[in-house]
């Protein structure tokens, strides 16, 4: 893919030429633009906002009804059965934190691989990382059926004397989604605290000074400051890297460690790591193309950013349907009755509609992105990234449900379909999801906008090279 | 010198000098620093390589700090699965041995990216000295203005043993700021 970028354009070898900040920015300015969107006063609060939020709201209160429903009646009302006892629960877990990958991966790999263009874009990849772990994480807890006692996953002393079982991949995976919740908050929140200082020194009204300065723990930016703070930055940078890769590994060992015809699978790993940076961008594509217009952002979020990111989606894609192919192949290579059985059944079985649409989605359509118009259009962008959402979200349907359906004995196959309480819960998480951006873009900057200072001088003294 | 034998000059806590651009506050720490004075810190609104050599600040503790979190993280993962599988609730699932360590990897793994991570934050607040709700800094009225924006400050502390009221204000003027003034405690 870089070869042939190449010759459209000289990108990849220069990455610093094509301007990833409008021209005529300083740090004043830079500041002043991003900042002054968290510190709109409430009176003046964009109409465009409100709409939304309420919306948003709307739906995040039939996520509460549904978990309210759940809770009183139980997971029975879910479609659940056997032999499919995972069911949307599942797999909106597996999508969900799968979306927050590409934020991980935006804020640490690209960091460490010094992409300077990242910086635009990387707060608000934490914040769509943080918000879709959240909501990955209901999925598990409501799924034990008594989310109130899901604190037994965790080791503790207790008057049972029972402890967990760490050869399970179900703990594994209790670990690594709870470490990864937490390394990104502090991720998030680190890179947060210079510009929540800028926030405090900038804000007019009281409460938010008030608010702003605590949340700041009163950073000053000293030369010591920032020495500890750029160190510790980079080096969480650097753990988060194999964390975000150790997580979907994890997650995808939740099949590959069970027998299950189509999980028990030496490719699932890396196959879902992929899978997981590809719906993130997807995600942040999803997000960022209608708020950048929005907020006025152009300047910030440039052509170059909306190109790189649907150049990784181009990677990851590609990575994705090599992975199909191969389950294909290793289910015809096993020799084994069963797993040749369930790709035939994938293909041409009840569930042969999912299947199809998946391929559509995540094979077909996204190949548009070879083309540089697609690239650098914004709408064709973004109907490209609808369709990744929707076919990633296939994908673990057709994974999970597929494969659960028909095993080895045809005497316990059965069949599955979301009950009206999976969608409410669904759709409920959807609406969290985006109440929680729009507080975010709301309250905090969307950009961090330290780094981006950082980005004025580099460029400008590089102009000045240059003439 | 009277004022620096005497202790520092009370409602006084330092001279702040204001700089246009990073590069010249870079110039003007170096300066400071080859003058003697050591209390002496800059501030930029966004990280500077050459202000932070000026200063002399090369070796941050937050790595070692973060050595020590991860290790202690790892073994503290291992041992709570050892200390489980060992003593608290061994079980013989398939005749495996109690120790499979193997499968005890992965908790092991992320527990030791837990206390580095950790480490890293906790360790970066506070060698900074965070949180710190108060700040004789922020009295300067251009400071709390501009510091977190485009402002590039430069202070001396009164507690600096060579810090002398009118001779540091000469020095401080002599580094070509656009304007230096006083820090109350």
């Amino acid at each position: 893919m870089a070869t042939l970028d190449t010759r459209l354009e000289p990108l990849p070898a220069k990455p610093y030429k094509a301007p990833m900040i409008a021209p005529g920015h300083t740090p004043g300015t830079v500041t002043e633009h991003i900042a002054s969107i968290p510190l709109t006063p409430i009176q003046k609060t964009p109409k465009w906002w409100l709409g939304g939020f309420a919306v948003a709201f709307l739906v995040l209160m039939v996520f509460l009804w549904s978990v309210g429903n759940l809770l009183v009646r139980g997971v029975g009302i879910w479609g659940i059965n056997q032999p499919v006892g995972w069911g949307f629960d599942i797999i909106n877990f597996v999508w969900w934190i799968g979306i927050g990958h590409a934020g991980t991966l935006i804020s640490a790999i690209l960091l460490l691989f010094r992409q300077g263009w990242r910086t635009s874009i990387n707060r608000f990849a934490e914040a769509m990382t943080l918000f879709a772990v959240a909501c990955a994480g209901m999925y598990p807890v409501l799924h034990t059926g008594r989310p109130w006692l899901a604190y037994w996953l965790l080791p503790y002393p207790n008057t049972m004397g029972l402890w967990p079982q760490f050869r399970s991949p179900l703990i594994w995976d209790v670990f690594a989604v709870s470490t990864y919740a937490t390394v990104s908050l502090l991720f998030w929140y680190t890179g947060l605290v210079p510009d929540l200082a800028t926030m405090r020194d900038r804000a007019q009204n009281r409460f938010a000074k008030l608010a702003y300065g605590a949340l700041s723990l009163g950073w000053r930016g000293s030369a010591k400051h920032w020495h500890n703070y750029e160190t510790a930055y980079l080096l969480l940078a650097g753990l988060s890297t194999p964390l975000v890769l150790s997580v979907h590994t994890v997650v995808s060992f939740d099949f590959s460690a069970g027998i299950i015809p189509g999980w028990h699978a030496t490719i699932f790993p890396p196959y879902f790591v992929a899978g997981a940076v590809y719906a993130g961008f997807a995600m942040v594509l999803t997000l960022v193309l209608p708020l950048r217009p929005l907020l006025k952002l152009k300047d910030f979020i440039t052509d170059r950013h909306l190109q790189n990111m649907a150049k990784v989606m181009l990677a990851t894609g590609l990575i994705v349907v090599y992975g199909y192919a191969m389950e294909f192949f290793f289910g015809w290579y096993s020799g084994s009755h069963t797993e040749r059985f369930m790709l035939m059944n994938r293909a041409i079985g009840p569930f042969r509609f999912h299947w199809m649409t998946l391929i559509l989605c995540n094979a077909i359509v996204p190949q548009a992105l070879w083309f540089k118009k697609v690239r650098s259009s914004p709408v064709a962008l973004f109907i490209v990234s609808m369709f990744i959402n929707v076919g990633m979200w296939l994908e673990r349907f057709v994974i999970i449900v597929v494969s659960l359906s028909r095993d080895f004995l045809p005497s316990s196959w059965g069949m599955y379909r979301g009950s009206i309480w999976d969608w409410g819960v669904f759709i409920g998480t959807l609406g969290l999801f985006t109440s929680l951006i729009f507080l975010f873009i709301r309250f905090l900057p969307m950009i961090s906008i330290f780094e981006m200072r950082t980005m004025v001088p580099a460029d400008a003294g590089e102009k000045e090279k240059a003439q | 010198m009277s004022a620096s034998v005497a202790g520092p000059p009370v409602g006084l806590w330092g001279l702040m000098a204001e700089f246009p651009d990073p590069k010249s506050l870079a110039k003007a720490a170096h300066r400071t620093h080859e003058a003697g004075y050591r209390k002496v810190e800059a501030y930029t609104p966004f990280p500077v390589e050459e202000v932070m050599e000026a200063l002399h600040h090369h070796h941050s503790k937050v790595p070692l700090m973060v050595l020590i979190g991860g290790i202690l993280g790892g073994l503290g993962g291992f041992g709570l699965q050892m200390w489980t599988n060992l003593s608290a609730y061994p079980m013989n699932i398939g005749g495996r041995p109690l120790i499979s360590w193997p499968a005890f990897i992965i908790p092991t793994f992320e527990c030791t990216i837990l206390g580095a991570s950790l480490a890293a934050v906790i360790g970066m607040f506070l060698l900074n000295g965070l949180p710190m709700p108060y700040h004789p800094v922020f009295n300067v009225p251009r400071f709390s203005e501009r510091a977190s924006t485009d402002g590039y400050f430069l202070v001396i502390e009164a507690a600096d043993p060579k810090f002398d009221r009118s001779g540091t204000e000469i020095f401080l003027q002599d580094l070509n700021p656009s304007e230096v003034s006083e820090v109350e405690p």
